[in-house]
């Protein structure tokens, strides 16, 4: 240890002066080392400012979406088709309950609720966060939702959240028409993300899959609002900065008459087929049914496999709809277009007549075509050929014609095209010609063909609605109309009037354009196979004839039977079921009132037993009429409307012969 | 020996008798009282967490004026024994310690859990300043390597607990004596450039893994934003956004929605500088700095050696708290755990700090006697 003695003769004030010195040393040290802290907060809070402020507030502030409410579908006297229906879960947050487990248990017990939707509950509980809602039963039927409400004050913490679901309350009556929605999947999200749409869709689940609910998504989905909450670093909601309410998607009112399309799938039951009922006038479709069909909500909750299964395993292809779909040989019902393509190239007249001795030959040809009455029909004209339905008459019109020009004016009343119907799901058909069947085949065309297209077989292929279309065109003399389902739109609109908001809904009717008709180089022509139609239904002894008896309103039509040719889809070979698939199509067109068409019908009804068209399509065109006209009376008095009459027919008819 | 001290008053006011210095203790209550206002908001605005504080820093006085009493030139008698005693329990921490969040830094003696690295940042410069105080000034080179030597090894041995920011601390109290001391420039470009020479070892010998990882986040706090990087990306953040004003007290959306984590401890400045802003920094500041003016105005003016290089090392020990906590929370340096001296909530380290304080105010006020 150092002495004391040292210590007294230190020099003191040169020990002071050192001391001093290396103090004012470190006090520079201790200002310089301040001044670099200030400046590096300085150079965060200024020169950064805006760049940590953002990066501050996107920290806290996030923009919730909010789904806009899907429009709403009505039939075309406002009965809803598609409707958003709230459906009832029971949720719970975690941190609200005491005791998890046993309030659970007692939930449970109270709303029968199964002990793996409890377990399933506690598992997602345990993963997610304690103030985030866990969802403990979905789909609550009114029961469950009235016993909890009542004792809703014992399990504090639980609630039951509302949420829309879309629900088509006719089921399969409307399935192939207004289609339906479903989740979306990952094909959806790319093709949104894709069309820039992704956004929008931010907090949707459904999304239209198929039919009128894909074909419109855009008018029914409506727009995306925005919750602007503010929310700490667990993602808990605060508070709500702003809110920017969805606006709904836009309303829809169709064509369709739902009463007329009761009235089809009752007249299709126990049957495969299709009926489309027109309105020539502006292309609205009043029904467009297709049996057998299924439920469009399965797909709105998710189908479970078992169900989709027996669907998709089906014989009966439920779904397919045959009306847009189905490719279905047109038969007999096309001859009133080929006897128009016949007077309008000049092979035809209104006078002209061949015999038919019950057979057709072609000169050089042993093989014989039958006509489908054994004996035959003696001499037949234009008029005779479509009441009876002559074959023979139109082998000989057909051989006369050329595969050509029957093809030719066959794709100007839309065979072999799509007919531009507002549903995706639509087929075009076939319209066979030279070019066609090179394309197709990479053959030749054989006259023999050209023989069977002329009672609308071979390859000849069309769906219900493109001859309810064809036929329009036909009674509307060669104006075309768009066939459409959509009839108008409603959206709410709010404005401002004397400073307040006041909101009124505002409809909006769709103009569809007329595509360019077809002009006849006689105009006379339309008349004389329209005369031929309406004596097809009216005269005593045609085809037509049975079916419309007594009918209260005026129609013209033309059956047609169909030889197999089935509608198959990777189709085994079954004895039992071959036996039903070799029956004949029985096929129907029809419009009404002769003088001013209102409406067209089209049948085709697949493998019927017998009687062909006659006997099963025109009865179910019948039915449709009879509901569209109800009690009207419609007399038909123009005498120079009814060349080849004797007397006046309809409701007149109808009175002088009870 | 009679003191001859010029600014001697000629009457001893009722500070200097019960051995207070008045304006160090305005400086010290203020920045007190502003802490308990930055904890209620940084706490969760919850007034449980103010009145522990509250407590703490009543405690934290109360020991201050104790120390306060006892005449500086006694530690001379006791800088050896309390030196070795504190060694052999730092050595037990390592043996026998008590682990707390991963690191061994308390001894339970029973009735009390106790932390020896709290009581080495007082010990350590006593000592190094009773050792060098002893010989004539400026120090020779062999005294300061022996006064090194006793500054290191209770540095090596608090690292080893591991406890970076503690050790930081003491290295610091023994190297702010020796250069006071008056170390020559020449032995402090050699000693320079021997530590820059000892970085890479410490780095690959020593330092444990989550310290490198703290070293690696300052440098690119990005690489891991969710991970390591979140403390101070948040924390640049908060004090970024909280501009020239602040979004006012209670009004710090960083810290109020608790994106930012420790708030209330070792990163307060983050709530403080995001709430009150350029303007509320800039005399938080001031008052640091008048701190340590007047601490540095004491040790200029004691009478011994040994007050000197005491009262001048606890003066500059204080300032390296408030300049590694600020630097670490805006990014200036790596994190390492050293509150925001008398704003941090928190209890041990702010009770040695007041005794600190407490010998500083003692040998402002006992001038006259000496041992």
């Amino acid at each position: 240890m150092p002495s004391r003695k040292r210590i007294s003769i230190r020099n003191h004030s040169a020990e002071a002066n050192l001391f001093a010195r290396r103090t004012f040393i470190t006090f520079i040290g201790v200002i310089v080392m301040l001044l670099i802290l200030f400046s590096n907060v300085y150079s965060l809070e200024v020169s950064s400012y805006d760049k940590y402020k953002t990066k501050s507030n996107s920290n806290r502030i996030k923009l919730l979406p909010v789904a806009p409410n899907r429009g709403l579908i009505y039939d075309r006297n406002g009965v809803l088709l598609a409707e958003n229906k709230p459906i009832f879960s029971l949720e719970m947050i975690p941190e609200d309950v005491e005791n998890i487990e046993e309030s659970l248990a007692e939930v449970a017990a109270l709303l029968d609720i199964s002990a793996e939707k409890q377990a399933k509950a506690l598992k997602s509980i345990r993963s997610k966060r304690r103030f985030k809602p866990v969802e403990i039963s979905s789909r609550l039927n009114d029961q469950q939702v009235a016993e909890f409400s009542v004792n809703q004050h014992k399990f504090p913490g639980f609630f039951i959240d509302a949420r829309l679901k879309r629900y088509y309350p006719f089921s399969d009556l409307t399935t192939h028409s207004i289609g339906y929605v479903a989740r979306i999947n990952q094909r959806d999200s790319i093709k949104l993300e894709e069309q820039g749409k992704a956004e929008n869709y931010a907090a949707t689940r459904n999304i239209g899959k198929l039919g009128l609910e894909k074909y419109y998504e855009e008018l029914l989905h409506g727009t995306i609002g925005h919750q602007e909450v503010e929310i700490n670093n667990q993602g808990r909601i605060i508070r709500t900065l702003d809110f920017t309410p969805p606006i709904p998607g836009k309303d829809i009112t169709l064509s369709l008459d739902i009463e007329l399309q009761m009235i089809a799938k009752r007249a299709l039951a126990g049957k495969r087929g299709s009926i489309v009922v027109m309105d020539p006038r502006n292309g609205e479709i009043l029904a467009m049914y297709s049996n057998p069909s299924y439920d469009g909500n399965l797909f709105v909750h998710g189908i479970s496999s078992k169900n989709y299964n027996k669907l998709r395993n089906s014989k009966d292809l439920p779904f397919i709809n045959r009306s847009t779909q189905g490719r279905f040989p047109p038969a007999s019902t096309v001859k009133p277009f080929l006897a128009l393509t016949g007077l309008e190239e000049n092979l035809i007249t209104p006078e002209f007549e061949i015999f038919d001795p019950g057979f057709y030959q072609l000169k050089g040809v042993k093989n014989k075509r039958r006509d489908w009455k054994r004996w035959g029909h003696g001499k037949v004209n234009l008029t005779k050929s479509l009441e009876q339905s002559c074959n023979i008459y139109y082998y000989d019109l057909a051989f006369r014609l050329g595969i050509t020009k029957i093809a030719t004016m066959m794709e100007r009343f839309g065979f072999g095209d799509y007919t531009g119907i507002d549903v995706h799901e639509e087929r075009s058909g076939i319209m066979p010609s030279v070019e066609w069947k090179r394309a197709r085949f990479n053959q030749q065309w054989y006259t023999g063909e050209t023989l069977s297209v002329g009672i609308g077989q071979s390859y000849w292929t069309v769906t219900p609605l493109q001859l309810a279309n064809a036929t329009s065109i036909l009674a509307n003399k060669g104006e075309i109309k768009i066939p459409h389902l959509l009839k108008s739109t409603t959206e709410e609109v709010t404005e401002i009037v004397d400073g307040q908001e006041v909101s009124r809904s505002v409809t909006e009717e769709i103009i569809y354009e007329d595509k360019r008709p077809i002009v006849l180089n006689d105009s006379k022509n339309w008349d004389l196979v329209l005369d031929a139609m309406h004596n097809t239904v009216q005269k005593y002894r045609a085809t037509g004839y049975n079916a419309f008896k007594g009918s209260t309103y005026d129609a013209a039509g033309k059956t047609g039977s169909a030889q197999v040719a089935n509608i198959k889809q990777d189709e085994k070979y079954d004895a039992k079921k071959t036996q039903e698939n070799k029956r004949d199509n029985a096929m129907f067109i029809a419009f009404a009132p002769y003088e001013a068409p209102e409406i067209v019908v089209s049948v085709a009804i697949e493998n019927v037993a017998e009687g062909g068209g006659a006997a099963n399509a025109a009865p179910v065109a019948r039915q449709m009429m009879d509901q569209y006209f109800g009690d009207r009376v419609i007399i038909s008095e123009d005498q120079s409307r009814h060349p080849h009459h004797e007397n006046v027919y309809g409701a007149k008819k109808l009175s002088t012969n009870p | 020996m009679r003191t001859t001290g010029q600014d001697q008053p000629k009457q001893r006011t009722f500070f200097q008798r019960i051995h207070l210095d008045f304006p160090l203790l305005i400086g010290i209550m203020s920045l007190m009282a502003l802490g308990l206002f930055v904890v209620f908001s940084a706490g969760g605005q919850e007034f449980d967490i103010v009145i522990r504080q509250a407590i703490r820093l009543g405690i934290a006085l109360v020991v201050m004026f104790a120390v306060a009493q006892i005449p500086p030139m006694s530690y001379q008698k006791w800088a050896v024994p309390v030196f070795i005693i504190g060694i052999l329990m730092l050595v037990a921490v390592l043996l026998f310690g008590h682990v707390g969040k991963g690191a061994q830094r308390w001894l339970d003696l029973g009735f009390m859990k106790f932390q020896p690295s709290e009581i080495m940042k007082l010990v350590v410069p006593i000592t190094v300043a009773w050792y060098l105080s002893q010989y004539d000034l400026p120090a020779k080179t062999s005294n300061i390597v022996v006064a090194f030597v006793l500054a290191l090894i209770p540095t090596l041995l608090i690292a080893k607990q591991p406890d970076l920011g503690t050790s930081l601390l003491i290295a610091s109290s023994g190297i702010f004596v020796i250069f006071l001391a008056g170390a020559s420039w020449r032995l402090i470009a050699v000693c320079g450039g021997l530590a820059s020479a000892f970085a890479p070892i410490l780095w690959f010998f020593l330092m444990k893994p989550y310290q490198k990882q703290r070293v690696l986040t300052f440098l690119n706090p990005e690489q891991d934003p969710l991970g390591s990087g979140y403390h101070i990306i948040q924390s640049k953040i908060a004090i970024g956004s909280g501009g020239i004003n602040g979004k006012g007290w209670l009004q710090g959306t960083q810290s109020q929605l608790e994106f930012l984590p420790e708030r209330h401890t070792d990163f307060i400045f983050a709530v403080f500088s995001e709430e009150f802003g350029l303007i509320g920094v800039a005399i938080l500041l001031l008052v640091y700095l008048a701190i340590v003016m007047r601490g540095l105005y004491i040790a200029v003016n004691a009478q011994q050696a040994f007050t000197k290089l005491l009262a001048g090392s606890l003066t500059l020990t204080f300032f390296v708290y408030v300049f590694v906590n600020i630097g670490m929370v805006s990014g200036l340096l790596p994190v390492v755990g050293v509150p925001l001296p008398l704003v941090s909530y928190g209890g041990t380290s702010m009770v040695t700090l007041m005794a600190g304080f407490g010998i500083i105010m003692a040998i402002s006020t006992n001038k006259r006697v000496h041992a």
